[in-house]
């Protein structure tokens, strides 16, 4: 079987979604001309034309909302925020319209919006680009958040986020965009919105999705070579949560590690380490270890942002610590 | 310039009739919503539309029943004159289930769907990303309608109407902006918060008409919405209305007034839409006190039903707390 990227995915997942939905339509900036900046909309502007593949200004708060509007209106948009980091703009329209619409209209409204954005750090980009908010998007009521970690889910997941009446949010992690791997089936309906086990193992779950479920799978395979048999839980759909299989797995293996590539203070990884707490905590043979970002804004240099995101080595480590015991 | 008092009144009398019921609806709506505040029926944040009613009653009167309406907080008024029951707006403002919004909303996040009203947005300016995302549906999908979109002069400062003015004009969409310009955002006056107090000229500037109307004048309000509606129906793109006009109330149940005068209240209430449109149409002998009188019976009629409605209407129960956060979907 031939491998494919995660860009190539992507891309062919709107591709398809434009194909077979004329209500589609990608807003944001340089999707069009320029080819988006992950050139995950290259060449749609050829095919669809303008009035789909619309070019917009630098105006995340106007072309978000305008998104919220287009739904209400009987549009598919998805909205390209070209990174998590200038979403920041966007929040207004995404928390208090977005989210809250259906809600404070007694339920009269769905808003059928899905909005992309490349998160996370890796590319010596320093402060203002490295950042990861998938927790703040999950605490939100009223969205919903995919966090695509495999080739597959990086084909389907626009799927299952279009078909969705509310707002549904994309992350797509920018080192992801160039893993390869193998399409697989698409996820059937009941599959949709839960958490997948990547890897079965007895030993500890290590959870993860997003950008961080190659690194979680590499530790694992280091584990193993140890002896220590990880389990993987990707959890590809951080609201809502599978807390059942969040729970199942961990009561099995006594043992979890979270990797989440946010700051560790108030990160996801905290919410699920209390879900782990409420659910399993007689069943644990050992603390919830987090692995997380460092307490620091993005450094530029290299081994410093190495140093502040999460490693496999680090994963290893609290692995290790949750197994043997002592410190990660 | 306002023609009040110069030229008759260029609308049949059944429509000036129209005019004077649905701004006297809005008066006596809010005086009651005032009353049952004090009374602790209705609670949270109140902000009375008292004084501009002409720039509701006169827009909305000019819209299509298939035309959007995208409004803020100060929103009461949009909702009546658009048709929403006052009932429901009044089971809402008391947090009833009968509630327009089922008592999710209240008095700041009015809706109805079936009416294409779009809300009761409490975020200044966060409404007109939205029109102009509805406008852009409307103009995807070839139909030929138009979405008014109400705000304050305060929201001109926000960085959201600057984007929402320049993407209606880049992309050409059918929405009618109608700045309700009434002196003061909260405390502050226009002068006190903005470099360019010309609001016509700062929309001017993304190449969309503009034009200054005043607010206190139903006429000039509802020829200058008829105007603008047709021609951003037409395909002309987007438009901008300034609307002068003045709150006769404070800018929440909360606010103590302290920057302004009495004085400059008294002057705007001279000027007050309802009493001068009426004595306009008395001095043209085509209404009379008794015309008024009779409409105010049936208006207060309508008021006394819909505060009985919702002070009799079942709470939601708690049980269903969780409802309406996401669509319900049947389950594979
Ligand atoms: C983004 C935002 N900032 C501040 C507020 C608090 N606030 C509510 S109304 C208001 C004044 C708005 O004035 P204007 O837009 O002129 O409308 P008006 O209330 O006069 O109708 C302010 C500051 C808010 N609701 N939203």
């Amino acid at each position: 079987m031939s491998t494919t990227s995660a860009r190539e995915a992507l891309h062919d997942a709107l591709r398809e979604a434009l194909t077979n939905d004329s209500r589609v339509l990608l807003i944001g900036e340089d999707v069009g001309r320029y080819g988006g900046s992950y050139a995950v909309s290259k060449s749609l502007l050829t095919e669809f034309g303008p009035q789909r593949i619309r070019d917009a200004p630098l105006s995340e708060l106007g072309f978000t909302g305008a998104g919220v509007g287009a739904a209400l209106g009987g549009l598919r948009p998805i909205i390209e925020i070209m990174t998590v980091n200038f979403s920041l703009l966007a929040l207004d329209q995404l928390v208090n319209t977005a989210a809250t619409l259906r809600h404070m209209s007694g339920g009269q409204f769905s808003v059928p919006l899905v909005v992309r954005m490349a998160t996370g750090a890796g590319r010596q980009l320093a402060a203002q680009h490295s950042h990861s908010f998938d927790g703040w998007f999950a605490h939100i009521p009223g969205l919903k958040v995919l966090t695509p970690g495999t080739v597959t889910d990086a084909r389907y997941m626009l799927g299952i986020a279009l078909a969705d009446p509310d707002p549904v949010i994309l992350l797509e992690h920018a080192q992801f965009y160039s893993e390869t791997g193998t399409i697989g089936a698409p996820p059937t309906p009941d599959e949709a919105w839960r958490a997948a086990t990547r890897r079965v193992g007895r030993d500890l779950t290590l959870i993860a999705w997003g950008g961080m479920l190659s690194r979680a799978l590499a530790a694992a395979q280091r584990l193993a070579a140890e002896g220590i048999e990880a389990e993987v839980l990707d959890l590809r759909s951080l609201r809502p949560l599978d807390n059942e299989r969040l729970i199942e797995s961990v009561r099995r293996t006594r043992r979890a590690v979270v990797v989440d590539e946010s700051w560790r203070t108030g990160s996801f990884a905290a919410e699920i380490s209390a879900r782990i707490m409420e659910g399993a905590l007689y069943e644990l043979d050992a603390p919830v270890l987090r692995v997380c970002s460092a307490e620091v804004p993005m450094p530029y240099a290299a081994h410093l942002e190495v140093a502040a995101t999460p490693q496999i080595e680090n994963i290893v480590a609290a692995a290790r610590s949750v197994v043997h015991g002592g410190s990660a | 310039m306002t023609l009040r008092g110069i030229h008759p009144v260029p609308f049949p009398i059944e429509e000036s009739r129209e005019l004077v019921h649905q701004m006297l609806r809005i008066r006596r709506f809010e005086e009651a919503c005032a009353e049952w505040y004090g009374l602790q029926k209705i609670r949270g944040f109140l902000h009375l539309y008292i004084g501009e009613e002409a720039v509701a009653t006169g827009v909305i009167h000019e819209l299509a029943p298939d035309d959007a309406i995208v409004a803020t907080y100060r929103e009461h008024g949009h909702a009546l004159v658009r048709g929403v029951p006052a009932k429901a707006l009044m089971a809402e403002m008391f947090g009833r289930s009968t509630g327009c919004s089922r008592g999710r909303g209240g008095s700041m996040h009015l809706f109805d769907a079936e009416r294409r009203f779009y809300g009761g947005n409490a975020i200044v300016a966060g409404g007109l990303p939205v029109a102009v995302g509805l406008g852009l549906a409307d103009r995807m999908l070839a139909r030929p309608r138009v979405t008014a979109c109400f705000f304050g002069e305060g929201a001109v400062a926000e960085g959201a109407f600057h984007e929402a003015m320049n993407l209606a004009a880049l992309w050409q969409l059918p929405v009618l902006f109608c700045c309700e310009n009434n002196g003061y955002a909260m405390g502050t006056a226009l002068a006190r918060s903005q470099s360019q107090t010309d609001l016509c000229a700062r929309a001017a500037s993304y190449g969309m008409p503009a034009r200054a109307v005043d607010g206190m004048d139903i006429v000039a309000v509802t020829l200058a919405a008829r105007e603008a509606a047709a021609q951003v129906r037409n395909g002309a793109g987007p438009a901008f209305l300034e609307f002068q006009t003045y709150r006769f109330r404070a800018h929440s149940m909360f606010d103590p007034e302290l920057y302004r005068e009495r004085a400059e209240v008294e002057l705007w209430r001279e000027r007050g839409p309802l009493h001068t449109f009426t004595d306009r149409l008395k001095a043209e002998k085509v209404f009379s006190e008794a015309d008024f009188q009779r409409i105010d019976a049936e208006v207060a009629d309508e008021i006394r039903a819909a505060l009985e409605f919702a002070d009799t209407s079942p709470l939601e129960p708690v049980e269903d707390l969780l409802r309406d956060v996401h669509t319900p979907q049947a389950s594979a």
